[in-house]
């Protein structure tokens, strides 16, 4: 494995003399020619933007429920230029509600996959870079969590706890740690044996000065790559506890929930209910998984054609 | 081979002893007294007392742990607070269902995946290259349960070529759709982990050398660089048999289907601990056996590796 790391190294000097390029901007480069990856950036970028923007581009409220100002009409319309996506039982706008729903799904995907980049890599960083019991036992509990089907683990562990959005965050987040660990882990135990660490310790650096200045800069391009596709996972996990009840809780706009709420009126034909936040997260996780798998190409040049 | 199988078999003892202890730790953290939730509102203060002490709750957390881990090792996993079955019997009870759906989700994974890794290989940036891959793509983002509504809309409604869900008389039918739903995910990635390890292996030398003596392109593909590919793709099923187990909880929900995931959803909505604690001891037994399996069948795969 250490070749894999000289040849990286080696790739960055060439590029480096003939360009005077760092491996961000020569990865920057490769990523931009890669028109999957761009295209899963983009829609990352535009379903951020209408997260963000969210008021400004829907006409009503998410919880507004037209039964009461329009009468049992406004119940299932189906889509049509008043209600884009159709209206819900309640009489709700359900594309107001699918944009609004982008701000749970994102911010649970972005929270708990901070939080689990944090103990991961952390975790990850002391198992590799200090070796023997405290990698042993580290190790140990990294296979311990992967053991654990994740739904199911994180499931009965939002049952105990009483429902609130950072709990949920930190039920995800301290479950899904794992890989991280795993991939720091695997980068640092490699760099270690490098003369450069070597040099930083034959000069007198401390322990974390070697870890925070010259480790981990460079194990960052994995632990983006990885953190990318986490994300992705993260959000369509949160809507799969939602879709059974157990996540966000109503009326709070939440995609998951969207689809079990419509679920029975999808049977007899009312369809739009389900199908437009299914789409929505699906496109959302194609997005994180497009850029994630653009992203890795770029970053790893062995796979460079 | 023995003593490979020996140390494969004590190495998984101390993740089996850390998931013990997890769902010990999970489990002991509850806000709310078991005894209550079983007795419900009508308990009196002496029947609550009576039931903690019979159930152990008064008892230190550290002898509480001992007689757990001695109990979940003997599978003496305690009566569900709903109904007078033992956990054992209520997991048991529900394993076939959940079998048959896994078997059939990995096999059509398998069957699936694998061929159109290959063909995506082989014709790598041919039209179906790129469809299978935009398949494979969509196949991972696309979220289960949702898949699993459009197809029974499709197919049992509008289509009508599925009664519909539940288990019938236990006719095979009705396991058609949810194992394609469940297969979907693990067929996306196994068709993606082929093409690319296939990829890599078609550039080295000895396939250069395979071609070079004469053989045919199928010979060289199925017999030379197939069986190397497989490898990678070995170990993913492996791992991949976790979120198997986690996608069996929302298809079964689904499809109504009466195995362990609908068990545990049923466990969780009754707050029903013992049953929950059960559900979630056996699927990670599970992931652990599937792996030590995957791992005693790599030298098959791969005689390089030995079994010493």
């Amino acid at each position: 494995m250490k070749t894999k790391i000289e040849k990286q190294k080696e790739e960055k000097n060439i590029n480096q003399k003939m360009e005077g390029r760092s491996l961000w901007a020569d990865g920057w480069i490769r990523l931009k020619r890669n028109k999957l990856a761009m295209f899963g950036m983009w829609l990352i970028i535009i379903i951020c933007l209408a997260a963000i923007f969210a008021p400004y581009i829907t006409r009503y409220d998410p919880n507004e429920q037209f039964i009461w100002t329009e009468g049992p009409s406004a119940k299932l319309v189906p889509p049509c230029s008043k209600y884009w996506f159709g209206t819900d039982v309640y009489g709700r706008d359900i594309y107001t509600r699918v944009i609004y729903g982008a701000r749970i799904s994102l911010q649970i995907g972005f929270a708990a996959t901070a939080i689990s980049v944090i103990i991961g890599v952390i975790l990850g960083s002391i198992a590799g870079y200090y070796g023997g019991i405290i990698d042993d036992f580290i190790s140990w509990l990294t296979n311990v969590i992967f053991a654990f089907p994740f739904l199911l683990f994180v499931l009965a562990l939002v049952a105990y706890l009483p429902p609130s959005l950072p709990l949920l965050y930190m039920a995800i987040g301290v479950i899904s740690w794992a890989s991280f660990a795993r991939v720091a882990r695997g980068q640092v135990i490699q760099l270690k044996e490098m003369e450069f660490v070597e040099a930083a310790t034959a000069i007198g650096s401390h322990d974390k000065r070697i870890i925070f200045k010259h480790i981990l800069p460079n194990i960052l391009a994995p632990i983006i790559v990885q953190t990318t596709l986490e994300i992705g996972s993260i959000i369509m996990l949160e809507s799969s506890l939602s879709f059974l009840g157990f996540g966000i809780q109503p009326p709070k706009p939440a995609w998951g929930y969207m689809i079990s709420e419509g679920k029975q009126y999808f049977l007899s034909g009312q369809w739009w209910w389900s199908v437009f936040p299914g789409l929505a997260i699906m496109i959302l996780v194609l997005g994180f998984n497009l850029f994630g798998d653009g992203l890795r190409d770029a970053l790893d040049p062995r796979l460079k054609q | 081979m023995l003593n490979y199988v020996i140390r494969r078999l004590v190495g998984a003892i101390p993740v089996l002893i850390g998931v013990i202890a997890v769902v010990f730790i999970l489990t002991t953290i509850v806000p709310g007294d078991p005894a209550r939730i079983m007795m419900g509102q009508r308990g009196n203060p002496e029947t609550i007392a009576k039931i903690r002490h019979e159930m152990g709750l008064d008892k230190p957390l550290s002898i509480q742990f001992l007689d757990f881990m001695k109990n979940a090792l003997t599978l003496n996993l305690g009566k569900s607070y709903r109904n007078n079955m033992t956990v054992v019997e209520a997991i048991t009870t529900r394993i076939p269902v959940t079998f048959k759906l896994a078997f059939f989700a990995i096999v059509i994974a398998i069957l699936v995946g694998v061929p159109l890794g290959i063909i995506s290989a082989v014709k790598q940036y041919s039209w179906i290259d790129y469809g299978a891959m935009f398949f494979a793509i969509l196949g991972i983002s696309a979220p289960v349960f949702w898949v699993a509504l459009l197809s029974v809309v499709l197919f049992c409604v509008i289509l009508g070529w599925i009664p519909g869900t539940g288990t019938g008389n236990g006719e095979l039918i009705y396991y058609v759709l949810p194992s394609i739903v469940l297969g979907l995910r693990p067929a996306a990635l196994i068709a993606r982990l082929t093409r690319s390890s296939m990829l890599e292996i078609v550039r080295q030398d000895y396939i250069r050398t395979a071609r070079a003596k004469g053989l045919s392109e199928r010979v060289v593909i199925m017999r030379h660089a197939l069986r190397n590919a497989l490898i990678p793709v070995v170990t993913v099923i492996g791992i991949e048999v976790a979120s198997l187990l986690s996608g069996v909880v929302i298809t079964e929900q689904i499809f109504s289907l009466p195995g362990i995931g609908r068990l545990s959803v049923e466990a969780l909505t009754n707050r029903d601990f013992p049953v929950i604690r059960g559900v979630v001891l056996f699927m990670a037994f599970i992931f652990v056996l599937a792996n030590l399996i995957v791992d005693l069948s790599y030298p098959f795969f791969d005689p390089r590796i030995k079994y010493d």
